[in-house]
């Protein structure tokens, strides 16, 4: 298709090929430059790599077929993420500036999109460094045996546990307790809880000296933060292997089921999950590879990458269901456990007369013969496939359910540490991205003095984002995360991917961007490129994009509250949000998207009734006029 | 002397059997042992010895409750002895052997003396189960400063030692040049006002077209 938007004055906006050439060889030194590639590479990794491989592929890859989703997640990658990632490399490395910059080059009248990520990455940074914050909580409190997640407290007059933690379980109590203090629905703060505040602080104090001067800091930094989680999960997966039950899980994840590839859902959740396991269109990737030399591979680098982020996805899915596998057996052991000392004491039999094996059998028994103690007796039933499936993803799977399986393992606080070390490690290299994708867009916007240096940037998007930051340590504090994270980094990210897309396409200019990539990697794209780039992946996140937003619309918004008076507790409670979330939920979702059409719109108002002033157009067009000169004079 | 005490056992021994086929009195406990679970393979066999050692222990627990009252194995009487390992028992009082100790009194002497119990029969308090008499709870270990508070204080020391070090080092490091240049500048005159000749410096780009290649033309 050869479609192509009228984009006048292009060449002027855009630095020519002979322009690279020569600051390639004169190394204009304003720009920072990686050091290595492998710096380069393991700081993309660590950006796509975050807190979604761990505790959301796995649940999906198990909840929509096991190892049948891979083929949806599979098609998906290459359709879609490869596509657009490549595109994202290739445009920065070309234009040499951040996402602001870029697409300002590209037409004054696209710089919304550049500001819609520089909202994104804005939000998506506060609430993401929330979880940080909690990680950091979960790790200063492993440095202690016996855990304290591992003991309920004793009520006021020492009797027995606390009732709320006896009603659920230990794990349960210390994080919506003594970690949360939760309150009982969004609207009711609860107050400060001051050791959150703490935490909140060392999260963002510990990220500021990490990106302090850009990736000349956090280029060092990703050495440590990009390696250490694969360390952490090949420990885990040695561990976990030699623990009872492990196979059950792995099994469990990875059994397939067939019919699920026929559920829309599905199709939709692997798109979405490519989509935002690549962090894509929050602007921090455009940035990192513009500082890469003008001949750096980037076609390469974005299949590596895609691959190393699959791999991840499928290696850390196995490693958390190994041991979410041990968890299930040990509460099914116990479950059993119960079951059996009930009957055993209230039919007097000897110890070891009724095991796993012949329980049934006994029950029945049992049943038939004295039907009324048995009622009487409440046994449960110990599902395994129940305990398998509870509480498996996200902040659940990290803070509820490995916690729990971890106080299980002998030597609980080294596992502890490791695991949250681990997390804090995946963490902090996203959030750096997500800085870059800040910090970059306010140095071109020139909002703030240029001559204020990068440290200053760096501290006042830090303190802004902890100050807005402290909405999460009220008590309300895990259902407004909930919101962030429900609406502001889903349907925005997914706008803006599209308008990248459709605008490196048909506005850039395909046939400009294929001669460009010649030049960067030597050859022209080949035609799997061309075909998933103007048609494919649009469509494809065209699709994503109209179903999620239907689905968004159509159901009833309702979240999920600990409130110990509600009937189904300890189980959370759906219930629906206040009206005046409406508002905040525009806020959110629409402000970002919006900012794409309304930018444009005041742009291209702003050229049309200045054009009569503009006197740009009647420069003379002499030899002298174009040749550059120099800051240095070589003679 | 000797018969007197032959007698008070028959009589006693005829006492326990008279109270085991009754029904279970209000003063009596049930006990419950899970030996195999507790212990696994190292379990031991519950026989009558066993039985002998818990009479006696009891028998402990009561005279370390109630000092100057010496009570023996004979006054606890135990019944319904099940595959299990749970029976119940009573303690009868010293003066009067057909008078049962009250379950306050028993129940006192049982949690005063229930660790000496437990580890008697290498037990503890959810093995070795008296039904009504509920253990009471340790207090979780709670030490003065929170640990999370000391580790938080290590990574914010940390962390501002670095802010200052990576905010100061480039000054320090400005100053520096500051200065080298100064000297720099000076080392420069000297070379100046030294080497005026053209000699071996060749700076420029050597011209090749006034070479003597061409001196002999080629015919």
């Amino acid at each position: 298709m050869k479609v192509k938007l009228p984009n006048p004055g292009l060449d002027d906006r855009i630095p020519s090929h002979a322009d690279l050439e020569r600051m390639e060889t004169e190394e204009a030194g304003d720009r920072p430059k990686w050091d290595n590639k492998a710096q380069y590479l393991l700081t993309c990794v660590g950006f796509c790599v975050g807190l979604g491989n761990v505790w959301r592929f796995p649940y999906l890859c198990q909840s929509h077929g096991g190892g049948a989703f891979m083929i949806p997640f599979l098609i998906l990658l290459v359709l879609e993420g490869i596509p657009l990632l490549h595109l994202e490399f290739a445009i920065g490395q070309r234009l040499r500036k951040g996402s602001v910059g870029v697409w300002r080059s590209i037409n004054p009248c696209l710089t919304g999109i550049g500001i819609a990520s520089l909202m994104v990455s804005f939000l998506v940074g506060m609430y993401y460094n929330t979880i940080m914050a909690w990680i950091m909580w979960y790790l200063y409190n492993s440095f202690q045996s016996p855990l304290p997640w591992s003991q309920c407290p004793l009520n006021a007059n020492r009797t027995g546990l606390v009732e709320e933690c006896a009603r659920s379980s230990t794990v349960d109590y210390f994080w919506y307790r003594e970690t949360l203090n939760t309150s009982t629905a969004i609207d009711e703060s609860g107050g400060l809880q001051w050791w959150m505040v703490l935490a909140l602080i060392s999260a963002w104090t510990l990220l500021y000296v990490c990106t302090i001067r850009g990736i000349e800091t956090t280029g060092k930094a990703v050495y440590v933060t990009s390696t250490l989680p694969y360390v952490v999960l090949t420990i885990f997966l040695i561990r976990g292997l030699t623990l009872k039950g492990s196979m059950e899980g792995i099994k469990f994840l990875f059994t397939p089921d067939v019919d699920e590839l026929m559920n829309p859902t599905t199709w939709l959740d692997a798109g979405a999950q490519v989509f935002y396991s690549f962090s894509l269109a929050f602007g921090g990737l455009i940035s990192f590879s513009s500082y890469n030399s003008i001949h750096n591979n980037c076609e390469q680098d974005a299949v590596l990458i895609s691959i190393i982020n699959g791999c991840t996805s499928v290696y850390s899915a196995t490693v958390i269901y190994s041991i979410i596998g041990f968890r299930a057996t040990q509460n099914y052991d116990d479950c059993m456990g119960d079951n059996i000392l009930k009957l055993m004491n209230a039919f007097d039999y000897a110890e070891n007369n009724i095991t796993d094996i012949n329980y049934n059998d006994v029950l029945a028994h049992l049943n038939h013969t004295n039907p009324n103690i048995i009622e009487g007796l409440n046994l449960e039933t110990c599902d395994m496939n129940k305990f398998l499936s509870q509480g498996v993803e996200g902040t659940g799977l990290a803070f509820i359910v490995f916690t729990e399986a971890i106080i299980k393992m002998p030597v609980s606080p080294l596992w502890a540490v490791l695991f949250f070390v681990m997390l804090f490690c995946l963490g902090l290299s996203t959030m750096f991205g997500n800085i870059e994708g800040v910090v970059v867009p306010l140095q071109d916007l020139r909002l703030l003095p240029r001559s204020w240096p990068k440290e200053v940037f760096c501290a006042l998007t830090c303190l802004i984002s902890c100050l807005m930051g402290l909405i999460f340590a009220q008590g309300s504090g895990n259902y407004w995360l909930a919101l962030f994270d429900s609406f502001a980094g889903s349907i925005p990210l997914l706008v803006i991917g599209f308008c990248e897309m459709f605008s490196v396409i048909y506005i850039y200019g395909a046939d400009r961007f294929n001669k460009d990539i010649e030049f960067m990697i030597g050859h022209k794209p080949n035609i799997f490129w061309q075909v998933t780039w103007r048609v494919l992946s649009p469509i494809i996140m065209l699709v994503i994009l109209v179903f999620y937003f239907v689905t968004q619309i159509t159901k009833s918004i309702t979240y999920l509250v600990w409130d110990q008076e509600a009937v189904v507790f300890p189980t959370l409670e759906a219930r629906p949000y206040p009206d005046w979330i409406n508002v905040i939920i525009f806020l959110l979702a629409g402000v970002p998207s919006l900012a794409i059409p309304l930018v444009f719109l005041y742009k291209f108002i702003q050229m049309k009734c200045c054009k009569k002033k503009d006197y740009s157009d009647s420069t003379v067009d002499t030899i002298s006029a174009k040749i550059q000169m120099g800051e240095k004079m070589k003679f | 002397m000797l018969g007197k005490i032959f007698f008070l056992l028959c009589l006693s021994s005829a006492w326990a059997e008279d109270l085991c086929s009754k029904a279970v009195p209000p003063e009596a406990y049930y006990v419950r042992l899970s030996i195999k679970t507790a212990l696994g393979d190292k379990a031991y066999v519950w026989n009558d010895n066993e039985m002998f050692l818990f009479q006696a222990t009891l028998a402990f627990a009561m005279r370390s409750q109630f000092s100057g009252q010496e009570y023996n194995v004979s006054n606890i009487v135990v019944c319904d002895e099940t595959p299990r390992v749970s029976f119940w028992f009573v303690v009868t009082s010293l003066e009067d052997p057909s008078r049962l100790v009250s379950r306050g009194d028993v129940e006192q002497a049982v949690r005063k003396s229930r660790n000496r119990i437990n580890s008697a029969f290498l037990l503890t308090d959810q093995t070795l189960e008296f039904i009504g008499i509920t253990p009471t709870l340790a207090a979780p270990v709670a030490p003065n400063t929170p640990p999370w508070l000391i580790v938080f204080g290590v990574v914010m020391g940390a962390v501002f030692a670095g802010i200052l070090v990576l905010l100061v080092l480039p000054l320090i490091q400005k100053k520096r040049k500051k200065n080298q240049p100064m000297e720099d500048e000076d080392s420069d005159e000297e070379t100046q006002v030294k080497t005026a000749e053209n000699g071996p410096e060749r700076s420029g780009v050597y011209n090749m077209s006034f070479s003597d290649d061409d001196k002999f033309t080629q015919m």
